[in-house]
């Protein structure tokens, strides 16, 4: 029963840092280059299937299936992301991610309409377990630079990288 | 409610257990890393420990002695992004983070053009985004030029620089005012991509019409059609001639052929023949002594 408790109980440590809360979001209107407007539907989608790149991207890494990228992702984006959960695989590592909050600037939407860039200053959690044993948590302020393209029915990541500030 | 306090003590304990222990394995981590270089990671303490560098582009663990370096090779960690690292050791762990930057050589552009065919002399009609990468296809987000390049079958050369901002670079450009296949190029340095696109006439700019009467019939017939560049209007283009007597109308549609027009209507004195295609209006005959 002690023996029970205590996994109760790591598990419950385990989780507390990585909760559901969803994270909170501010888009900038910011400076938007480019000769082509961005009306508030176009704007509302890209924040929208931004977000939500990263909810997939998090499940992905976490239980290493890189099919779980295949609506979110595409081009260099998807490719990375899957090499690194090959690696993941490999080296017997998963990782939890947690986006806390955004401060998002769309910045350019390229003249004939194929592609939006956004800049993304976010705060998020990581956890890395090595054989489901959890070895560090780690909180981060990153700047991501991100381009989306359109698809059938929404915009998808292709671009997704972490620059120095 | 024992069980509840029981949880959160255990919880809080083994969530601050880490960083009590930290000092026994430290690590010293560069700031930064250009991606595809080679660097190490030099660790102090004593016995053995596993070192974890974690990013969305790229995940490395190696099994390393404590108090020796950590020597990652060249191309090992090649993918531009924030990194966290982990360094766990049986007596703690130490945790620190860099960032890795796109190499400085461009290797390659993407690069988005737009329209492959437009009319010509159209102002602003091309336009072309570029996003500038390194050799592991890192964006490269720090400012530099761009060139673009319009070339077409005159020999003349439009070309305007563009300052990349955040990797991506933008232009418009107006079409040539002579018709066929333009080189369209961006280029970085040593490194270019090249579209075509092709430049063809515009609307016709004039629309002049002939009449001569043969038998019963009245044979017409257009100039050769131009637009306002003096490029020949493509064949297929609709030609509308209307006649109009006694209070009806003849309507007749027909496409170029080598650059004109031709058709046949009945001869009626006084009949108001005109033409038209496109949005252009031509010349108006009235048929009879005054034709």
């Amino acid at each position: 029963m002690r023996k029970l408790t205590r996994v109760i109980c790591s598990v419950f440590a385990l989780t507390l840092p990585l909760g559901a809360s969803q994270p909170t979001v501010r888009v900038e209107p910011g400076d938007l280059q480019g000769p082509r407007a961005l009306n508030d539907q176009t704007r509302e989608g890209v924040v929208r299937d931004y977000l939500q790149a990263w909810q997939s991207v998090s499940a992905a890494l976490q239980q290493n299936r890189p099919e779980l990228l295949d609506r979110d992702f595409v081009g260099t984006a998807k490719d990375k992301l899957t090499d690194t959960i090959h690696d993941q695989v490999t080296t017997g590592i998963s990782t939890r991610y947690l986006d806390r909050s955004h401060d998002l600037q769309i910045v350019f939407y390229s003249p004939e309409g194929l592609s939006v860039q956004l800049v993304d200053n976010v705060e998020y959690e990581v956890q890395v377990l090595d054989h489901g044993k959890l070895q560090t948590t780690q909180t981060a302020h990153a700047r991501y630079v991100v381009v989306m393209t359109p698809a059938e029915v929404r915009w998808r990541v292709r671009l997704f990288q972490g620059v120095s500030e | 409610m024992r069980f509840r306090l029981w949880c959160l003590v255990g919880g809080v304990a083994f969530a601050t257990m880490p960083q009590a222990h930290a000092q026994s394995a430290s690590m010293n981590l560069p700031k930064q890393v250009e991606a595809g270089s080679a660097f190490s990671i030099q660790t102090s303490g004593s016995g053995k420990a596993a070192l974890f560098i974690v990013g969305f582009g790229q995940v490395l663990r190696r099994d390393i002695q404590l108090g020796e370096a950590a020597s990652f090779a060249a191309g090992d960690l090649h993918n531009a992004g924030h990194y966290f690292v982990a360094l766990v050791g049986a007596s703690g762990t130490d945790n620190g983070a860099f960032d890795v930057t796109p190499a400085a050589q461009v290797a390659s552009l993407s690069f988005l053009a737009k329209p492959s065919r437009l009319p010509v002399s159209l102002h602003d009609g091309i336009s072309g985004a570029v996003y500038v990468f390194d050799a592991y296809q890192n964006l490269i987000t720090k400012p530099m030029p761009v060139t673009f390049q319009l070339s077409g079958t005159s020999g003349a050369v439009e070309t305007r620089t563009a300052q990349a901002r955040e990797g991506r670079a933008w232009v418009q450009m107006d079409s040539a005012a002579k018709e066929g296949a333009a080189q369209f190029a961006a280029r970085v340095g040593d490194i270019s991509n090249t579209r075509i696109i092709q430049q063809v006439p515009g609307d016709p700019c004039s629309l002049r019409m002939s009449a001569r009467p043969s038998g019963q019939k009245i044979e017409l017939q257009t100039d050769p059609l131009r637009d306002c560049s003096g490029n020949a209007v493509p064949d297929g283009t609709i030609v509308t001639f209307t006649e109009a007597y006694d209070g009806r109308q003849t309507t007749v549609d027909v496409p170029l052929k080598r650059g004109i027009a031709q058709a046949e209507l009945p001869a009626y004195n006084g009949a108001k023949i005109s033409a038209a295609t496109g949005v252009v209006l031509g010349n108006e005959i009235r048929w009879g002594s005054n034709k």
